[in-house]
Parts: C-alpha cells; sequence; structure tokens
C-alpha cells in the first residue's frame, strides 16, 4: 500500500517538478505517454480481455483523431464538445466494422479488420478538403474552459483520463459483462451452448474498445496539433500490437506499461547512444526494430505475460 | 475500347493472378495442415527475390540465379520451421500472429543489414523486350514467361498433391489433423516438408517478380495482405481455391484499376469520377472478398468438410 | 586589485557580447524505413559539409545533434520538441517529407527559430502560411512538374498522359505539370498509394497512344512502374518524363539499364561545371564510395546556407533578425550555381533538363541537356504577406 501511495504522488508530482526545472519538454512527452496507454489499453480490451485479434484497431484511433481535429480546424474548439463527439463516432465506425467483422472468424477476422482499415486509410488519403496526405494542423489545442496549451494543464487532464479508463476496465471486467467476455474467449463454443448471445458481447466489447481509441486519437491530435492519414494505417495498430504484448496481454495495466516501456525505450536508445555498439555498427539506432522484434518473439514464446507478468511473478515469488 | 486492351488486361490478370496464386498455394497448405497463421510468409518471398539477385550477379545468369533461390529459401524456410515455428503449433492463432509479426520485424532488418535496403534484379535481356502475340498486340516477353511458370507450377501441384502419395498425405493432413496423426503419418516430417515447399514456391513468386518489382526491405508486407485475401476467398487449406481465389483477386483487380475509372467516367461528372473512381478501384478486391464471405463465409472451396 | 577585477568582469562581459560559442543544429529527417535512403542521403552531405568546414559553420564550431523521425509525424514532432525545449538548438533542419514537416516544423516557428529546409517545401508555406523562420533551399515543391510541364510543350507534345498515386501530393504534382503544359492531358490516372503491378495502367497507355508520358510516382513505385514501362516494350514508341528525384540514384540503383534514355527535369545535376559542385561531388564521392543525388547537394547546400547566415551575422546567432537578414542575402556558393530568396524565402532558380545516360566510367548518371526555365519562382509567393 505505501508502495503504491509513492508511485501515485511520483505521478502527480512529476510535472510540478518539471516546472520547477524548466523541463516541460519531458511532461509534453509523459502525456504523449499516457496518450498511447489509453490506445493501447483500449486494444488490450479487444485483444487481451476480448481474444479478438483486431489489426484494424488504428482505424479508430484516427477516427477520433479526425473528427477531434476536424471541429477544431471548423472553429469548435471547446473539448467538451470535440472529445465526446470523437467517441461517439468512433464507437459508431466500430458498431458499423463490428457488426460485419464479428460474422466472420479466426483468420477471416484478422483479413476483414484489416481490409476496412486499409479502406478508410486509403478513403483519408484522397480527402483533399482535410489536408489529404498532408494532414490538418491546428492553429491551438481545444480548451476544456481553461487552456490546454500549457502543458502542465495538458499532462493533468490525460492523467485523469488514463486513471479512468484503467479504472473503467477493472470494473468492466470484473462485472459479470466482463467475466461473460472472458468466458466467450477462453471458449466460444461452450459459452454458446449454454445460451449467452455471444456475438452481441463481442460486439458490445468491440464497441466500447473503438470509443476508448478514439478518445486517445483526439487526444493525440489535440497534443501535437497535427493529424495525418498515417495515424490509420496498420502499421500503427502494429505498434499498438506490440506496447499490448510488451506490457501484458490481458492485464490491466499491460496497455500501460507497453506503451512507457516501449516510448520509454526509444527516446533512451536515440538519445543516448551507447558507445561499444555504435563501433559495432555505426547506424545501429536505425536497426532499432530488430531489437523490438526479439523482445516481442521473446515474450511470446517465453515471457506470455509480458513485463506485468514478470513483475507478477517477481512479487509472488518465494522468499 | 478494343478488344486488343481486352485482351492485353486479361493476359495481366491472368499472369498477376498466377503469381499470386504460388504466394497463397504455400500460405494455405501451412495454414490448413499446421494450423498456423504465418505472417512471416512475405518475408519468405522478400529473401526469395534478395537470394535470386545475389545468386544472379554471382553466377552471371539469370536462370541459374533463379533456380539457386529456390533451394535456398526452402533451406531457410526449413531452419525457421525446426528452431522457431515449431513450438508455435500447439499455441493459439493469436501467439502465432504475434510471433510471426516480430519475426517479420527482425528479418526485415537483419535484411536491412546483410543487403541494404534494396536490391537491384534487372530483367534478362533476351526477354526484356515484347512479343508480337498478334498484330498490334504486343506483349511483354517476360511476363508470358511468368504465365508459363506460373502454369507450369499449378499442374506440378496438382500432380504432386492428387497423384503422389505425399500429396495425399497432405490433403489428408489438411481435412483432417488429428485422423492423419492417428493413422500414424511421420507429422513433424511432413511439417517441415510442406513448410519447405512453401517457402520454395515463394521463392519462385519473390524472383520471377523481381525484374519486374522493386526488390526492397518490406516488399512482403504488401503482398502478404493480397495473398491473405486470396486464401480467404479461395477457403483455407485448399490449393485449388487457392488457384480460383488467386486468378479472381488478379482479374478483378486488374479490371477495376483498367476499367472502373472508365465507367465511372460514363455516369458521373469528371471531377468526382477521377477521385471516386480510383479510390473503389484500389479497395476492390477488399470488396470482392467481403461479398464472398457474405455468401460463403468460409471461402469458395474450403479443405475442412 | 579592485582595478583588476573590474576588467576581469569587463572581459567576461564583452566575452559573452561577442556571441555563442558554437552552433547548435537540430537535424531532423527519416534514417530508417523503406524510404531512408533520401534522409540518409541529406544527412550525409551535411554532415560532410560540416566536416570539410572544420567542424565548423560560419567559424563557430557545429555541433549537430541526429534525430530519425522514423517517417512518423508524432515522432518528428517530438524530436523538434526536444531540440528546440532541452537542447536549445539555433537551428532546425533535415525533414525529408511535407507531413513530417507540417507537424514538426511550428514549434520552431513558435519559439522564433529558424528552420532551413533541405528538401520538402510544401505549397501552403509559399502562399498563406509563409513564415519568417522559414527558409527553403531546395526547391519549391511544384518546381520540377512546372518544368517538366514546360518542357513537353517546349519539345512540342501535342498530347500528354499523366499517371499519380491518389494522394494530395500526387495531385498537386500533376496540377503543377498543368500549369505549364500547353498541350492536351489524354488522361490523368490516379493510382493506388503502394501499388506495386502497373500492367493494367500501362495497357491503358498504350491503348491511348500519347506524345508523352508523366508520372510522379515516388519511391518503390516508380522503381517498379520504370521496370515494367521498359519491359513492356512502350518505352520505344514513348517517352517518359519524370521529375528530377524520379530518377536519382536511389532509383537507377534497384532499376538499373532500364532507366537510361529517361527525361527529367531538376535544379542540380552532377556533372555542373561550377568550383562548389566539383568540390562536392568529389568529397561526397570519396567519403562515402557512392554518387549523390539532388537530395545529398541539397543537404550541402543548406549547411553552407547556415556557415554563411552564421559569418555574415558576425557570430551572434542569438539574435535571430540578424541571422535572419544575413540568411536572406545568401551569400554563399551553391552547388546549382546561382541562388537567391524570393520574398516567400523560397528559391528562384534554373531548372534544367537532364537525361540518364553512362559517364565516362560506364555508371549511369543524369547528363544536363538543357535549360527549361531562368530564374523561376513559384506560383504561390502572391498570396504570402511578407515582403
Amino acid at each position: 500500500m505505501k508502495k503504491n501511495i509513492f508511485l501515485s504522488l511520483i505521478f502527480v508530482l512529476f510535472p510540478l517538478a518539471m516546472l520547477w526545472a524548466d523541463q516541460l519538454f519531458y511532461v509534453s512527452f509523459a502525456s504523449r505517454v499516457m496518450i498511447y496507454a489509453i490506445a493501447a489499453t483500449s486494444l488490450n480490451l479487444v485483444l487481451g480481455y476480448g481474444g479478438m485479434i483486431s489489426f484494424g484497431h488504428a482505424a479508430f484511433v484516427g477516427t477520433g483523431a479526425y473528427v477531434g481535429s476536424i471541429l477544431i480546424a471548423e472553429g469548435v474548439t471547446s473539448a467538451f464538445i470535440g472529445w465526446p463527439a470523437a467517441i461517439a463516432v468512433s464507437a459508431l465506425a466500430a458498431w458499423i466494422i463490428g457488426a460485419i467483422s464479428l460474422r466472420t472468424r479466426g483468420v477471416y477476422f484478422i483479413m476483414i479488420t484489416l481490409a476496412f482499415a486499409q479502406m478508410m486509410f486509403y478513403l483519408v488519403n484522397s480527402m483533399k478538403a482535410y489536408g489529404g496526405d498532408e494532414g490538418l494542423s491546428l492553429r491551438q489545442r481545444p480548451s476544456l474552459g481553461f487552456e490546454l496549451g500549457n502543458e502542465v494543464a495538458f499532462y493533468y487532464v490525460v492523467l485523469f483520463l488514463l486513471l479512468l479508463s484503467i479504472f473503467l476496465l477493472y470494473r468492466l471486467m470484473r462485472s459479470r459483462f466482463g467475466r461473460v467476455v472472458i468466458a466467450i474467449r477462453e471458449n466460444e463454443a461452450r459459452a454458446e451452448a449454454i445460451g449467452f448471445p455471444v456475438f452481441r458481447y463481442k460486439l458490445a466489447c468491440f464497441v466500447i474498445a473503438g470509443a476508448a481509441a478514439g478518445l486517445a486519437g483526439a487526444l493525440l491530435a489535440s497534443h501535437g496539433k497535427y493529424v495525418n492519414p498515417n495515424v490509420l494505417h496498420w502499421a500503427q495498430s502494429g505498434t499498438l500490437m506490440i506496447m499490448v504484448i510488451l506490457g501484458g496481454i490481458g492485464n490491466l495495466w499491460g496497455g500501460v506499461l507497453g506503451a512507457a516501456v516501449l516510448l520509454g525505450l526509444e527516446h533512451v536508445i536515440s538519445d543516448y547512444p551507447i558507445g561499444w555498439l555504435a563501433q559495432l555498427a555505426p547506424n545501429y539506432q536505425q536497426h532499432a526494430n530488430l531489437g523490438v522484434g526479439m523482445v516481442m518473439l521473446a515474450i511470446v514464446l517465453f515471457a506470455p505475460q509480458g513485463i506485468a507478468g514478470l513483475l507478477e511473478r517477481r512479487k509472488h515469488a518465494p522468499a | 475500347m478494343s478488344w486488343i486492351l481486352i485482351a492485353e488486361q486479361s493476359l495481366n490478370g491472368l499472369q498477376f493472378g498466377l503469381m499470386l496464386f504460388l504466394l497463397a498455394a504455400g500460405l494455405t497448405l501451412v495454414f490448413g495442415i499446421m494450423d498456423m497463421i504465418n505472417l512471416a510468409h512475405g518475408s519468405l518471398y522478400m529473401l526469395g527475390a534478395f537470394l535470386a539477385s545475389t545468386f544472379v550477379q554471382l553466377t552471371g545468369s539469370f536462370t541459374a540465379g533463379v533456380l539457386l533461390a529456390i533451394p535456398a529459401t526452402a533451406l531457410l524456410g526449413m531452419a525457421l520451421e525446426v528452431s522457431v515455428l515449431r513450438t508455435l503449433y500447439a499455441r493459439d492463432h493469436m501467439a502465432q500472429v504475434l510471433a510471426t509479426f516480430a519475426l517479420i520485424l527482425i528479418i526485415n532488418e537483419l535484411t536491412r543489414l546483410v543487403w541494404g535496403s534494396d536490391a537491384a534484379l534487372p530483367m534478362p535481356g533476351a526477354l526484356s523486350g515484347p512479343v508480337e502475340l498478334m498484330p498490334g498486340l504486343p506483349y511483354s516477353a517476360y511476363r508470358l514467361v511468368i504465365i508459363a511458370v506460373g502454369l507450369a507450377v499449378a499442374v506440378l501441384l496438382y500432380f504432386l498433391v492428387t497423384k503422389t502419395r505425399v500429396g495425399m498425405l497432405v490433403r489428408a493432413g489438411a481435412s483432417n489433423r488429428e485422423m492423419a496423426l492417428a493413422m500414424g503419418v511421420n507429422i513433424r516430417l511432413l511439417f517441415t516438408l510442406v513448410f519447405g515447399a512453401g517457402a520454395a514456391l515463394c521463392a519462385v513468386a519473390g524472383a520471377m517478380l523481381a525484374p519486374l518489382l522493386a526488390v526492397q526491405v518490406g516488399m512482403g508486407e504488401n503482398i502478404l495482405i493480397l495473398a491473405f485475401v486470396v486464401i480467404v476467398i479461395g477457403g483455407i487449406g485448399s490449393i485449388r481455391g487457392a488457384l480460383v481465389g488467386a486468378l479472381l483477386v488478379g482479374i478483378v483487380d486488374t479490371i477495376g484499376r483498367a476499367f472502373l475509372p472508365i465507367l465511372f467516367g460514363v455516369f458521373f461528372q469528371p471531377r468526382a469520377a477521377s477521385a471516386a473512381g480510383p479510390a473503389i478501384a484500389s479497395v476492390s478486391i477488399y470488396l470482392l472478398m467481403a461479398v464472398v464471405l457474405y455468401f460463403k463465409p468460409q471461402g469458395l472451396f474450403p479443405a475442412r468438410g | 586589485m579592485k582595478i583588476k577585477l573590474l576588467a576581469a568582469a569587463l572581459l567576461v562581459l564583452t566575452a559573452n557580447a561577442q556571441g555563442a560559442d558554437k552552433v547548435k543544429i537540430g537535424f531532423i529527417s527519416t534514417l530508417s524505413g523503406p524510404s531512408a535512403a533520401i534522409g540518409v542521403d541529406i544527412r550525409d552531405a551535411f554532415l560532410l559539409a560540416v566536416k570539410t568546414n572544420g567542424g565548423k559553420l560560419g567559424g563557430l564550431p557545429a555541433e549537430v545533434l541526429v534525430g530519425d523521425d522514423q517517417f512518423k509525424p508524432d515522432v518528428g514532432r517530438q524530436i523538434a520538441e526536444k531540440n528546440v525545449k532541452v537542447d536549445k538548438v539555433n537551428f532546425l533542419t533535415g525533414i525529408v517529407f511535407s507531413n513530417i514537416m507540417l507537424a514538426s516544423v511550428p514549434i520552431a516557428f513558435e519559439n522564433k527559430l529558424i528552420y532551413v529546409s533541405p528538401n520538402a517545401a510544401p505549397s501552403p508555406m509559399a502562399g498563406k502560411e509563409c513564415s519568417p523562420y522559414l527558409f527553403v533551399a531546395s526547391w519549391p515543391n511544384d518546381a520540377y512538374h512546372e518544368a517538366a510541364g514546360q518542357h513537353a510543350t517546349n519539345r512540342g507534345y501535342k498530347s500528354a498522359y499523366l499517371i499519380a498515386p491518389n494522394y494530395q501530393a500526387g495531385k498537386d504534382s500533376l496540377t503543377g505539370f498543368k500549369r505549364y503544359y500547353k498541350g492536351n492531358v489524354v488522361a490523368e490516372v490516379y493510382t493506388q498509394l503502394g501499388q506495386l503491378d502497373y500492367a493494367a495502367e500501362l495497357a491503358q497507355v498504350r491503348a491511348a497512344k500519347p506524345d508523352a508520358l508523366y508520372i510522379f510516382l515516388p519511391g518503390g513505385m516508380g522503381i517498379n512502374f520504370i521496370k515494367q514501362f521498359v519491359a513492356s516494350g512502350l518505352s520505344k514508341d514513348v517517352p517518359l518524363i519524370v521529375p528530377g528525384f524520379g530518377d536519382d540514384q536511389d532509383i537507377i540503383r534497384p532499376v538499373g539499364e532500364a532507366t537510361l534514355g529517361l527525361f527529367d527535369t531538376a535544379h542540380w545535376a552532377l556533372d555542373f561545371d561550377n568550383a562548389a559542385n566539383k568540390k562536392f561531388v568529389a568529397a561526397f564521392e570519396k567519403e562515402y564510395r557512392r554518387l549523390p543525388t539532388v537530395f545529398a547537394a541539397q543537404g550541402w547546400d543548406t549547411a553552407m546556407l547556415i556557415d554563411a547566415a552564421v559569418r555574415d551575422s558576425k557570430g551572434k546567432i542569438e539574435d535571430v533578425e540578424a541571422v535572419r537578414k544575413a540568411m536572406r542575402a545568401a551569400k554563399f556558393e551553391s552547388v546549382r550555381g546561382p541562388f537567391k530568396f524570393n520574398r516567400n524565402q523560397m528559391p528562384i532558380q534554373n531548372y534544367y533538363l537532364r537525361v540518364v545516360a553512362k559517364d565516362s566510367q560506364g555508371r549511369l548518371v543524369n547528363k544536363t541537356i538543357g535549360t527549361v526555365f531562368k530564374d523561376h519562382g513559384d506560383a504561390y509567393v502572391q498570396d504570402c504577406k511578407m515582403k
């Protein structure tokens, strides 16, 4: 308990410390990590808890990002309108795509979700009105009554939303709904035999995840004041998947841990060159994906519960 | 809109479809028999192309280079199967997807370290021009060779799968693995051989397409998506399905790109047509897949009963 | 004693007043992934220029912080933010692609920091969105396409067939071509991004029998198209024109002999006969054992432009206005020959016609065969409110 309070204090006081040290960049970086944590957690809901391998999740992040950006570009600068709108539209998109895709299973499901994501990517790319490939730049971040351009304020807002998401996920998975979803993941035929409307449960799970992804997208666009079709590409779905695996698939904190570790490592590797490695391979930083791939493979083969799993094992290890 | 154009486009669709078939055949067999989703299949295709490029440079002969690349890629594929992929057979699809996705990242970077970001494989001089199939219909000689090779491989596969003992084991494994195991088939060896065969097919496709397409790191992913669309349409585990699916995809994609914009231009304003036409054409194969799955959720010729 | 202290204090104060002791550059580029070749070329040339200058720019020791945007706009933006806020760089540069630039440079402008572009120059930034802190050392995005259109007009091609990918840059490229092409555009075809096989499109071209074919297909798409174009035999019937970067060394390497005879338009070529270019090409070949592309030439010029700006502001790089004025004057030896800035701080320069041929050593290179535009600016400058 004491450790938890200590950890929480760090997260809460962190931006104030950075403000005092005039290192606001790290506050902005932390906000970005937390936004990706929300996106990864939403994927974890569908992938880890729901057992649905969706390669199209980036489509929902992208939908939220574009809805949020288009509203700001058109002059609607209140986040009280923008963010719920992003959530609603993403949820609707997830409902439509899910209703069609969830009629299939296994590899068919993977392909259909991928196909939808690709279709949205090409569609948005050809939309000249909102920048097309060059994307949409925003003049300012939206406001919540107070200016979100202030990095510290934005950090606390994102922190609040992240904790809210985790809390909601926690309650959801403990509820009857959550237990049914897990049961469906474990053995779909049995759940169906018992009499659960499997399709409806899966669809609901898919939609909730899509809505959360939409929020993450809107936050991402607000943070960087920029959106472009890249955010919808299936490679982004891949990145989110890497985060979920790394952090711990099906674990409450899996998305958070995965985002923190992946983005943190990316920052450290690019900023703090390792002398001996640089001698061996001068441009090793450009081949970082090799390390990412090997770690991911190792986790799938040897530590399927990811970092969260490793941490839990140490906690419960005999003294 | 002349019949010459139609003839040329039909040949294009056939050629594209046959190459997709080579990739899809290996993929569907692995999936059908070993029940494994292998995202790294595209990486084997890429390795086939890069290896062919190196061998062609070493031997100075296009044919020798391509022929050497095939067993080399098959060996690499089998090594991969024995070391890493074997452990995935027992795991669920999710683990297979994630592990093979990780493999894509690893193989891409290793390729970049060994060869650099791209490689050159020039078209063999003798085939680099057109052949006059009929008066007024010149067609790339090389593409004709691709069609010939694709058809030859298709016939060979048909013969292997339906007329030989190994082929019978493969079909048995695809339609009911437990039963095949119970009947005493040496599953491990069979799996390794099937994987090697799939890798060899990838190499043929990669090496044959290399003079026409960019040999670049990452070339596998683009074509992998198409290959999956093909096996989804054709039905998992069925080579016949892979052939039909591949030809369908090849033809629909070609016709979509060639004629949809024109068709749209007839019905809509030029500005709308020039925007909508290409957009729809690019997703035409996904639409095809959706339509097929709606009527036949297991694909056209699923191997499993 | 007091006088000595006072003297020492005065000395320290005046030393500071003479300006910073080094110049810090934030260099962000695409250095990994399939599109890395361009970023690597720009970086290599930039670093070589600094090295050739004895590790200095404008007389001050230069520290170049290299970052990889991994072709992702939000990563580029983050690196830019770090360079500006944490590393406190004096100049930002390096970005290859327009979308990453649009995401990353606003933070520089907001902090009154100069961004020198070695490549991307999106049209809005030439017009309505022009900024006093943006200097483009390459060429306005539409320029190569406009030059190609002009060349097609000059050659008297009565009909032209146009192909580009179906995204914003693709549409802009063909708009640029049409701005200066006075013939008849037979077809304007938009293909799928990342498309592999162009057999269908090539068949349509053959049926249309145009006088010329102009394509904008960057990266792997162009490699695929050119290979297939030559294989289909169309290269004997229809001349193919591409923008200068469409058949530069990074395309010639994977495509090979199929590029022979390709026409293109650009603002620079390997064989330019001025002292700065000869020095650049020789140094680049010696250091990196490959021929430089037009991107490398731009990277070199960017470094030299910064060098001139720092030198002409006498090292007082904290005075951004002074640096701006010095940079605007652009008194440096460019590898492309004559160079000056328009009032929107985009270059006004010449554009040339090139063709791929073999040089004296049998290597495939772009040879200059004519001039298409002299002192050409851009079409968006009238929308820019800067003086």
